[in-house]
This record gives C-alpha cells, structure tokens and sequence, in this order.
C-alpha cells in the first residue's frame, strides 16, 4: 500500500461506504452489537452499523451501554480481534487416504473470498503488522496467511476515545492510525460527519466512485485534536524499556504473586490480536483409511503446550505466566524485532481475574532483582 | 484379526453417558462393526463372556456389592476407561459425602433400612486402576468418538485438560464472566462440552470437572468480589463434580 496524496474527504453515514464496498464485490466483515459486547462478523447485505454505543472497561470488566445516539464509533476493541479471519482458530490444514500402495493427501481449499475490514483501530493494524512478521515473512512463509492478507482490504477508524484497558499511546501504535490502511475514517463532532483519508490506490479507487465533498483543513485539524484527546485520556501506560527490565528479572518474586492470582485459562492469550501459537492434531476416523490434519490455537499457559517426553517443563503458573509476559514484550522484540504487544489491553479486560499487564511491569520495573 | 471385544458397564448413574454412545446415529454402524459389543444392555440384552479388550465404566461406586463388581470388571478387561462424572467424580450424588447419607435415606425412604448404601460415592479409579478417564456430564458424543478411534488405533485420545476458556475463545463466544458479571466456572473447568452453556450466556456450571492446574481459590475470590456469597460459592462447586477433590477442597472453604 503506498501512501496517496489524495485529498481527505466527508462523509455523513459510513454505512454508505459499507454499501459501497459490498456493491463492489468485497465481502465486509466489520463490528457488530453481539451478546452483549462488539464482535467483527461478516455484514450481511442491509446489516446495519452499530449507533449510539460506548463501553465500558476495566481489569476483568467490558460492558456495552448506550452512549451519545448520534455516534458511529465511541466504542474501543472488543473481546475479538481480526486475528479471528487471518489466522482461523480451527483449521484444517490437510487430509490424507489409505490407498493400496500407501496413502495420498488431498490439500484443502482456502476459501477466503476478497474482504473489506471494516472498522480496524490503529492498535489493531499494528497487530496485523506484527502478525505478518510472524506468518508471511519470507523463509518461513504461512501461505495461507499471506492470501488471506494480501486479499484484505483494511477500512480503518480511528479511535476519538479510549478505554480503561487502553495504553496504545505508549505502545506508540495509536490510536491515530498513521499507515497499513486503505481508507481511514475519524468521526467529527456529532453530526457533522466523518473524515475520510485515503491510504492506497485500491481505496482511492473505492472512494472515488462516492462522490464525497472535500474536507478543509478545520476538519484535519479537527480529527488530529480528537486523535490526541484519546490518546491523552488514557490512564494505564507500559512503562519504558520492558525488554531489557524483564530479561533480568527472570527470578523477581512477583512472579509468584501474579501466579497466586493467574487462573492459567489462557483467554489473555486468546484475546491477544498478537499471540500465534497453535497446536496440531490428527484426527482420523474409526476404519483408520482416512485422516486430517488440524491447526487450532493454542496457550502458553496450558500445561500441554511444553509437554515432551516425560512431562512439561513449564509446569508452575509463575512459569507460565513469565513466558508468555517475557515473550511480549521481551524476548519478541529478538525474535521479530517489535514488541509482541500493541497496547490494546484486550488481555487486562477478558482476564476473568483482571491481571493488568501494564501494572505487573510496573512492578517489576519498580523493583528489579538486584544483580549478584 | 478379531474385532477387539468392547463391555460397557453401569454404576450409579442416570444412564445419560451411555445414551451418549446410542447417540453416535452416523457413527453407530461404524462403531459395531469396528468393535465386538459383547455387553451392553442399554443397548442389547445379548450378552457375552469376558475377558474384554475395552471396558467403559460408567457410574459411581456407592454400594460394597459395586466395589466388588468393579475390581471382577477390572480382572475382565485389558483397558478399563470410565465414562462421565458419576465415574470420575462420584456424580451428583457425591453430594452425601459432604453430609451424613442416613441423613437422606432417612428423608427419602419408607424404610430406610432396606437400603445398603455406603457413605460416600466415589469415582471409579478409587477402587481400581483406570487407564483414562472421560470428563463430562454426560460425556461429549465428539470426544467418545475420538476415545474409541483412539484406543483402535492404539494412540493417546487428543482431549486436551486446558479450560473452558479456551473453547469458548476459539468459538468467538463472549465471556459472560467479563460482559455480564456471570459466576463462571469456565475458567477452573475442563474444556469439551462444546460451551453449551457460556455461548447461551448462562456461566459454566463445571460439567467437566476441574482442568489441569487449576486456581479456584483466585477464581472464588474475584467471583466474591462480584457479588457471590459464600453458600453461592459453595454450590457452585458443589453439582455434578461436588467430588471432584479441586472443587470438593474448594467448596468446603465456603462451609
């Protein structure tokens, strides 16, 4: 996606553009109101945009309630992330039959039609660019990973509030969504409309075809005052330098004190739009002549995920907990050269316990182990 | 080769994990032909002498005629696995462990001294040696599925004792724990159920008992700040795998 020059433009009702998109062809997948929280599913032809909501969060804690009627987007991340369409949480990779001479293996079809992702906050285009690093990175390539991306078209908007949970600002990845876009849209004061950047050719293309009115440079304004507001009002940061605080505090003692209170359920995993283990799984039938092979997610907080002849090594939830933290943000950074964390705060609101992330490294960076 | 002979076999129980097994409609024909169903009577009353290759045990020890019933099952079968909470557990009616059982019979019966009973219901591996065990009340048609084609095949059944959590995760099902203020035992319990009751808003009632490693005491305390009483966090724990010894440690915290 190269960056465009194009004007930015208004637009009243962003259902238009959905529209605009399914007339196109592209299949959009964008927020819905669902069970009590906002999930990213596919929109049906005539699925309205969800109007008039705000959440609500806390360590633990999400709740969707009823905010200004006029607002398209005052609502933040929800329990869901996009990593749910790029890298399914089941999937089945290959299946094979016993054939007289031995057995053959019938690759699956990856059917993934060309999507439009609607509504992607800029916390959420830097975990898909950390993804890609993880996926579709050349020597070890996940092809299906790659087609599904590179058939993704990315609609973004860009947060006007946050949440509680939210520390995107010192994560520096939002909540202004500076590229990885394809149209991006900031909401303006109620009633007046949403500004629309364009990020590339395609969604120049898109745009185009509305016919939409020229913004001024009030408007820009406008959108980069809202930007930062959101940033502002967040009130949880990752303190600096956690890579190198972590990697030498391997023995801190509050590890311990997070165990006493981690449930080892693994939803900050599942959670996290950045985290990409997955198991595998042979499943045949009962005759034996036919078998799949399966990719689902999987923890680092499960005792199966380091299971080797004998029985896991992480067998502590200290253990476990100090890998997934030091992965994040620690030992990712070597591994991929960013952090595995985007400051979306996804793992402090659906840990049924509410551990706090940003809180731990605050305490562990407050007292380090001092060195022998 | 002979088909490897399978029994199963009936504890105290409701008979709900062995219509689980008549429930496999597709798989049912498959499964009759893959293995000699030498007994049982849910489902036939031909019945064949032992030894087994494979023994379902399903139901609760909670008579001594049972516990000598099970230790013959066991010289009889060269796998034995039970089936279901009752099995693995001691089943809802593990509630009398945490009371005195002359207490109910006394309650229920005419004539409670027709009535033989022990003090306790216990699970199936605390009698004799068990080779696996298969959570659930009743157990997931899926996993049965997946236990049988496993132990033909002669490898480890793929029934993972991470939490609920994950399935509910991997389905997309919102937490009701985190949207809602739902108790849930998701986060303690043994996922494969499919998330029956999260993915209907309802909270994890722990139908699969406790999952590997798991924190009920960081569970019970966020749950308390919720809201939960102490009786309320005792019968939580205390329903189909009341006997379960994680649930059971963690209910008698809340007496």
């Amino acid at each position: 996606m190269s960056a465009s020059p194009a004007p930015a433009l208004l637009i009243d009702d962003p259902a238009v553009l959905v529209e605009a998109l399914q007339r196109q062809g592209w299949r959009v997948i964008g927020p819905q109101a669902r069970d009590g929280a906002i999930t990213y599913d596919p929109l049906t032809p005539g699925a309205t945009l969800p109007k008039g909501l705000t959440d609500t969060q806390e360590g633990g804690h999400y709740r969707l309630g009823a905010g200004d009627p006029g607002r398209w987007f005052d609502y933040v991340v929800g329990p869901q992330s996009w990593k749910k369409h790029l890298f399914p949480s089941r999937q089945k990779l290959w299946e094979a039959s016993r054939t007289d001479d031995g057995f053959a293996v019938t690759p699956v079809q990856d059917d993934y039609p060309k999507t439009a992702f609607f509504g992607v906050r800029a916390c959420e285009i830097a975990a898909m660019e950390v993804q890609d690093r993880v996926f579709d990175n050349g020597d070890f390539a996940d092809p299906g990973y790659g087609r599904r991306r590179a058939a993704t078209l990315i609609v973004a908007v860009n947060c006007t509030r946050a949440a509680a949970t939210c520390f995107c600002a010192s994560m520096q990845t939002g909540p202004r969504a500076k590229a990885g876009f394809d149209i991006a849209l900031t909401e303006l004061a109620t009633g007046t409309g949403l500004l629309v950047e364009v990020g590339s050719d395609r969604g120049a293309e898109i745009v185009d075809g509305l016919d939409l009115p020229r913004a001024n440079a009030a408007h820009r304004a406008e959108a980069e005052a809202a930007s930062a507001a959101a940033a502002a009002m967040q009130t949880r940061a990752m303190p600096p330098g956690m890579a190198g605080v972590l990697a030498a505090n391997l023995d801190h003692p509050q590890w311990q004190v997070v165990a006493d209170a981690c449930l080892s359920c693994g939803n900050c995993t599942m959670a996290c739009p950045t985290c990409f283990c997955s198991d595998v799984e042979d499943v045949n039938d009962l005759s034996g002549d036919h078998t799949e092979r399966w990719r689902t997610w999987d923890s680092c907080f499960t005792v199966d995920f380091t299971y080797v002849h004998g029985g896991a090594v992480r067998r502590s939830t200290a253990s476990r907990y100090r890998q997934w933290m030091t992965h994040k943000l620690s030992s990712w950074e070597a591994q991929f050269g960013t952090s595995g964390c985007v400051g979306c705060g996804r793992c402090i609101a659906w840990c049924p316990v509410g551990i706090d992330i940003t809180a731990e490294a605050a305490a562990i960076a407050a007292s380090p182990v001092p060195k022998e | 080769m002979a088909r490897p002979k399978l029994a199963v076999w009936k504890f105290s129980s409701c008979d709900g994990c062995q219509l689980t097994i008549l429930d496999c409609e597709d798989e049912l024909l498959e499964i009759a032909g893959a293995l000699d169903i030498a007994q049982f009577l849910e489902a036939t009353s031909e019945v064949k002498d032992g030894p087994y290759d494979i023994s379902l045990v399903e139901g609760s020890i909670t008579t001594a005629h049972d516990m000598e019933r099970i230790k013959a099952i066991r010289a009889q079968s060269k796998v034995l696995i039970s089936i279901g909470a009752c099995a693995t557990a001691g089943g809802i009616q593990a509630l009398r462990n945490f009371a005195d059982v002359e207490d109910f019979t006394r309650a229920v019966y005419a004539h409670p001294e027709y009535i033989s009973t022990l003090a306790q219901s216990t699970a199936i591996a605390d009698h004799v040696q068990v080779d696996f065990e298969l959570r659930g009340c009743p157990v997931s048609k899926h996993q049965l599925l997946e236990l049988i084609t496993a132990t033909l095949a002669g490898r480890k059944p793929h029934v993972p004792r991470a939490s609920q959590c994950m399935e509910c995760k991997r389905a997309g099902a919102v937490c009701v724990m985190v949207s809602q203020g739902t108790a849930c035992l998701g986060p303690v319990t043994q996922a494969g159920c499919g998330n029956l009751c999260p993915s209907h808003r309802r909270g994890c009632y722990g139908c699969f008992g406790p999952k590997e490693t798991p924190n009920a005491v960081a569970l019970s305390a966020r749950l308390a700040a919720q809201g939960a009483t102490p009786p309320q966090l005792r019968a939580l724990y205390r329903s189909f795998n009341a006997g379960a010894a994680d649930f059971a440690t963690e209910s008698r915290r809340h007496d």
